[in-house]
């Protein structure tokens, strides 16, 4: 051991170990800095998440509410009579209308001249609506009625605060004078912000027509899309779990189906939507727009996600209740399906759950097979007509909506975002409960 | 070579203490690991702690340079004193405290890098080189004190990690005594080597009495009895026995050292 | 709806197929259930396992087959000066299916009865108009050919489904009354049962590798097509990217280069934001954060990961567009003048490295705790501190593995779709500036698809091509970026 017999006494001079040398100091500093920086990147992504949590709440309530004329409103059956036969029918509404406006007006003690026009341009035709509804419901003639007439995309901007008087540049579509009328009605409270329903339970609207339109019939599509995807997915992805996990010989064939999975994982969403496109509506001539066609996209997009996390709570039941399954006599098949499945099973639900929700909140592929806002128009009538009829998808709803010219749509669109993020938050809460009440640690 | 049935030289070189600890207890969350334990290390001596697994040796070996610090849930009590000073003390960096305090491990852990950049790294993070050449010469003179420097003199720039696993282990020792430290701590060091792998080592830790304080932590009696000239013998948290090396193996005090190293526990 | 009846006519035969093999068994072992080779039920699983498979698997190559067929059948008996009239066989095809679907709609309107649908007596101006009141979508006046071809067409299917259920169910019959044959006591139902299973299970795991098939395929027979119409060299070399809107002009430059260029350039400003702010997020919390922190900070930067890309769209156009506009515009906060628009490469790129900084730290996190314990110690033991750990012995051992992450999140940024098309543009552009708008494939494949132009266009098919490279170069980056992480893993197991 020559090599040892060098030794030399360290010629080091004695320190005290409570003394900081200089470069203790400056290491301790680059550390200081170091952790820094790791605290600044994650307090930089929290506030990304702040600022974006924020901006879909303060843009996106407004679509919730509605900006109404609130008139009560008499009609007496001669009124009406009256009206019926003279040539302009709706215009001779329109004057009760601004009749009762203004008896309205003069009860709360406000007066503001205003004109036929001015009412068309805050509240659209109102004479119309008032018709329809005499029409329609004849017995509440006489009765005092209480109209709550939807107020123009313009007017709703200006409640909001959305611009004020210093910001507004008039136009046909409203003049300076009618924001003293829209005044005068807020303090005699004739305008008010009530809940829009419409919003919920409603359909797209034409591209003119922002305040009319809701998320309610994509909704119905993304619901029968997501039927198609857990009703195909959850049972493919377990078979083929388990055939992977419990009976693939280790071959060629299992190695290709392996690196295919792990491939389709990573395929960009919109190559899934050209795959759609090309087989099952080129080729396959299935419907257009389509919930099932959309539903089984998006099922091929999922499996793989659903798969390797099937595969994961497979595993993690041990191989002791394999052996003791086949150690009385079980075949294979009986001890993977009475014993390690019902095992992994709340680990395979919430696995499947979070690919739900990635599905859900998918979009590119859905363009590609039409399924586009517009589309829907109306609810399913009829649940299998649900599968096949055209309509669209709550995030290609809030594509349309954001892609369209009228900034209007643009509070819906972020309306639309708050209640996919809420049907996200539940399932994945959901998720999160099944994994804390069933998981078991071995 | 040393032989095995020999025991190694008994006359412990120094009496100078290099480490006091009095009252020594570490707690892993709730648990009590080591029980009020008081120990000297004598300077330039191998001191070997041995006893059953899970008795504590490795916990207390690691409270002589605080690398219990890095494990969250743990916490350590007493007084430990380097040279008379309190290592726990708020002053004192532990950073410059394993500077003087080196640590080997049980498994061969050279960094995936250059067999030279693995024992530079030392010197590098503390500043001991002045220059390039500087540096080269603390490389060579660690490996030669490694007793590894014949063998990988033409590599130097080779992966440490390609080496077998007692060069890695003497790569292991040369990078810790890089940083020139006053002791040594090895925790098990043989455990992952083979037979002749462990002569080497063992022998090197021989070499390195003359330098360091040595304390090594050892699953084997023989090897406690082959390199070592003090040795303290631990049961479940406790310090059972700590005398000399001869005493301990041939005329133990204690009845549970005597059961212990007659094999009839462990 | 005769689809699902026949459906559930097919499993009302094999429950009954289920309940008679059971008991057929049972009986051949005088009501002994010791005395069958296999449990009970297993007799009733193979009978009605021995309905269905047969059964629907018919149906399903029926359902696929018989579209081809009539389509085909009806193209070829279509009159030559017809088809010339029309401008295409595809486009005369697609009117004629599309009357026949009118028709059908019709009937079940009751605006048509059933009769008058199918005779020859109706006559194409009456056809229009009731069509047009049942709300079918027919474009303009439907001829007389194509009323007849459209009724034969219509006749066609419907008389196919007919005998397509007919034979349903004949074959539902034979399968159970064969599987109630084998139905005795010495019969192995068990392992024929089993056996079946498992080739349904290879079955659902094959679904991957036809996956992948499907795609390659609509991908290859479209982009040829595409190469047939429009020059390779122009689509791979051109520097323009112009499709002319008129749908089937010469005039159309669909070069694939500003595109490209577009989708790199996002996603190297989405890499320069993602990858530091993520991968010292991950070393963070994995090295210094105690668990609190990381009890929080974690699920909350798993939300992040879970926000639909739609949601990052929205955000980006109409909150961080405006926003950099306001900085970085005219008369913007800067004072410069850079930005002209809230749709640039920046908007789309700083939002979608937004996204992705979930994506890298958890892979950095999941990489970095696969550096060996003993790697730390040993650093620490030589009295490094913790970022010299970091920065010298963990950093370089995890190198590979965060370079494979990195890999992986630029496919992604590549492959992402919705933040660039609300967030990036639809001008394709070949330029420096990062505050301009530019485009990118995805974005591209999504508005030439999405338009009315006829899917036999250059401009349509052209979205194909583009497909094609997004499918090459982000699976070329995978293999690549999980080779890598596959080879970091095996260095530490």
């Amino acid at each position: 051991m020559s090599d040892a017999s060098m030794n030399t006494t360290p010629s080091k001079a004695k320190t005290s170990l409570a003394d900081l040398s200089d470069r203790t100091r400056r290491r301790n500093a680059a550390e200081k800095r170091f952790q820094a920086y790791g605290i600044g990147a994650i307090a930089i992504s929290l506030f990304f998440l702040i600022v974006l949590v924020f901006s879909i709440v303060r843009s996106g309530l407004p679509a919730f509410t509605q900006t109404v004329l609130d008139v009560e409103f008499v009609l007496t059956e001669e009124q009406f009579n009256d009206a019926e036969k003279q040539l302009f029918k709706t215009k001779a509404y329109s004057g009760y209308f601004n009749d009762a406006l203004t008896a309205q007006f003069t009860e709360a003690g406000v007066s503001v001249p205003f004109d036929a026009k001015s009412i068309e341009r805050i509240a659209g035709k109102v004479g119309g609506t008032i018709r329809e509804f005499y029409r329609e419901n004849p017995d509440q003639l006489g009765q005092p009625t209480s109209f709550q007439l939807a107020a123009s995309s313009r007017v709703d901007a200006y409640i909001n605060g959305r611009f004020t008087r210093d910001t507004f540049t008039e136009s046909r579509f409203l003049m300076a004078a009618d924001l003293d009328l829209v005044d005068a009605m807020k303090t005699s409270g004739i305008i008010k912000n009530v809940f829009n329903w419409n919003f919920i339970t409603g359909a797209d609207s034409g591209v003119d027509n922002p305040g009319g339109a809701g998320i309610g019939a994509s909704v119905v599509g993304s619901f029968f899309m997501m039927l198609v995807v857990l009703f195909l997915s959850l049972p493919i992805g377990v078979a083929a779990s388990i055939y992977l996990e419990e009976f693939a010989p280790k071959n060629r064939f299992t190695d290709l189906i392996e690196v295919n999975i792990s491939n389709l994982a990573a395929v960009p969403s919109i190559v899934f939507g050209i795959l759609g496109l090309a087989v099952f509506i080129q080729f396959m001539h299935l419907p257009q727009s389509a919930p099932l066609v959309g539903g089984l996209v998006l099922t091929l997009m999922t499996l793989p996600t659903i798969i390797i996390s099937t595969r994961a709570s497979l595993q993690s039941v041990p191989p002791s209740i394999r052996d003791a399954a086949l150690g009385i006599g079980a075949s294979k098949m009986q001890a993977v399906f009475h014993h390690v499945l019902p095992l992994a099973m709340p680990g395979i639900l919430t696995g499947t759950i979070i690919g739900l929700a990635q599905a859900l909140g998918e979009t590119a592929p859905l363009l590609l097979i039409g399924m586009v806002g517009f589309v829907a128009r109306g609810y399913p009538e009829g649940f299998v007509n649900g599968f096949v009829e055209p309509n669209s998808a709550m995030p290609a709803q809030i594509y349309t909506w954001a892609a369209r010219a009228d900034a209007s749509f643009y509070d819906k669109a972020w309306g639309g975002i708050i209640i996919l993020l809420i049907f996200l938050l539940t399932m994945n809460i959901i998720a999160i409960i099944l994994r804390r009440r069933f998981e078991r640690r071995w | 070579m040393l032989d095995d049935t020999n025991l190694a030289e008994t006359t412990v070189a120094n009496d100078d203490i290099k480490i006091a600890a009095r009252d020594v207890s570490v707690y892993y969350g709730d648990n009590q690991a080591i029980k009020g334990v008081d120990v000297d290390i004598a300077d330039r001596t191998v001191t070997a702690f041995i006893g059953p697994s899970g008795c504590g040796k490795s916990t207390f070996l690691r409270c002589f340079n605080r690398m219990n610090d890095t494990i969250d849930i743990c916490r350590v009590t007493g007084d430990i004193r380097l040279d008379g000073e309190d290592i726990n003390a708020k002053s004192v960096d532990p950073v410059q405290l394993r500077a003087k305090v080196g640590m080997v491990f049980q498994k061969p852990n050279p960094f995936p890098k250059s067999i030279y950049d693995n024992v530079a790294y030392g010197p590098r993070i503390h500043g001991l080189a002045k220059s390039k050449a500087d540096l080269d010469d603390i490389v060579e003179k660690s490996l030669r004190r490694g007793a590894i420097w014949d063998e990988v003199k033409d590599r130097l720039h080779a992966p440490g990690t390609g080496l077998s696993g007692g060069q890695q282990q003497r790569l292991c020792i040369a990078r810790a005594v890089a940083t020139e430290p006053e002791v040594l701590l090895m925790d098990e060091p043989c455990s992952a080597l083979d037979p002749i792998a462990t002569a080497q080592v063992e022998e090197l830790i021989d070499e390195l009495r003359q330098t360091y304080s040595v304390v090594i932590v050892t699953h084997s009696m023989q090897q406690a009895a082959r390199v070592s000239q003090k040795t303290a013998f631990f049961h479940l948290g406790n310090l059972v026995e700590f005398g000399e090396t001869t005493q301990i193996f041939t005329n133990p005090k204690d009845k549970l050292t005597e059961s212990y190293i007659t094999g009839r526990i462990g | 709806m005769p689809l699902l009846w026949l459906l559930l006519i097919v499993f009302a035969i094999a429950a009954f197929g289920y309940v008679l093999g059971r008991r057929r068994a049972l009986v051949s072992a005088n009501r002994d259930a010791r005395h069958l080779h296999s449990l009970p039920s297993y007799y009733g699983w193979n009978v009605a396992l021995k309905t269905i498979i047969p059964a629907v698997m018919l149906l399903l190559v029926w359902l696929l087959v018989q579209p081809i067929v009539v389509y085909n059948t009806i193209s070829s008996s279509l009159p030559s000066d017809l088809v010339d009239s029309a401008s295409s066989q595809g486009l005369l095809m697609s009117e004629i299916s599309r009357v026949s679907d009118g028709l059908s709609t019709a009937v079940s309107k009751g605006v048509l009865s059933e009769e008058l649908a199918a005779s020859s007596s109706l006559d194409a101006e009456t056809a229009t108009a009731q069509l047009k009141e049942a709300g079918a979508v027919v474009t303009n006046d439907i001829t007389a050919p194509v009323l007849s071809a459209a009724q034969d067409y219509r006749s066609a299917t419907l008389s196919g489904r007919w005998i397509m259920a007919l034979v349903v169910i004949i074959v539902a019959f034979a399968g159970a009354i064969f599987g109630l044959s084998q139905s005795n006591k010495d019969f192995r139902a068990r392992n024929v049962v089993e056996t079946v299973i498992r080739y349904l299970l290879i079955g659902a795991a094959s679904i991957a590798i036809l996956t992948t098939i499907g795609i390659v395929f609509s991908l290859v027979f479209n982009t040829i097509e595409f190469f047939r119409l429009y020059p390779a060299s122009h689509f791979f070399f051109g520097l323009e990217w112009a499709p002319s809107f008129s749908g089937r002009g010469g005039s159309s430059e669909l070069g694939v280069l500003p595109l490209l260029w577009g989708t790199l350039y996002i996603s190297i400003v989405a890499l320069i934001v993602a990858v530091p702010i993520g991968l010292f997020a991950a070393i963070y919390l994995s090295e210094y954060a105690g668990p609190k922190v990381r009890g929080f900070a974690k699920p909350l930067l798993e939300i992040l990961a879970g926000i639909p890309t739609i949601v990052y769209g929205l955000f980006a156009l109409l909150t961080v567009g405006p926003l950099l506009v306001s900085v970085f515009g005219d008369g913007g906060v800067l004072g410069v003048n850079w930005q002209g628009g809230g749709r640039a490469v920046m908007t789309a790129g700083i939002v979608m490295g937004i996204m992705l900084i979930p994506f890298v730290s958890s892979l950095s996190d999941d990489i970095i705790n696969a550096v060996p314990q003993a790697m730390r110690d040993g650093s620490y033991g030589l009295g490094a501190t913790k970022s010299e750990t970091i920065k010298q012995v963990i950093i370089p051992a995890a190198l590979p593995g965060i370079v494979g992450a990195i890999l992986l999140a630029a496919s992604r940024a590549i492959g992402e779709t919705m933040i660039v098309v609300l967030g990036a543009g639809a001008a394709a552009r070949l330029s420096l500036n990062p505050f301009e708008a530019m485009t990118t494939v995805t974005a591209k494949i999504v508005s030439q698809l999405t338009g009315d132009s006829d899917f036999a266009s250059p401009e349509a098919l052209v979205a194909f091509a583009l497909g094609m490279s997004l499918f090459v170069i982000t699976l070329g980056l995978n293999v690549f970026a999980l080779y890598i992480v596959r080879k970091y893993r095996e260095q530490y197991d």
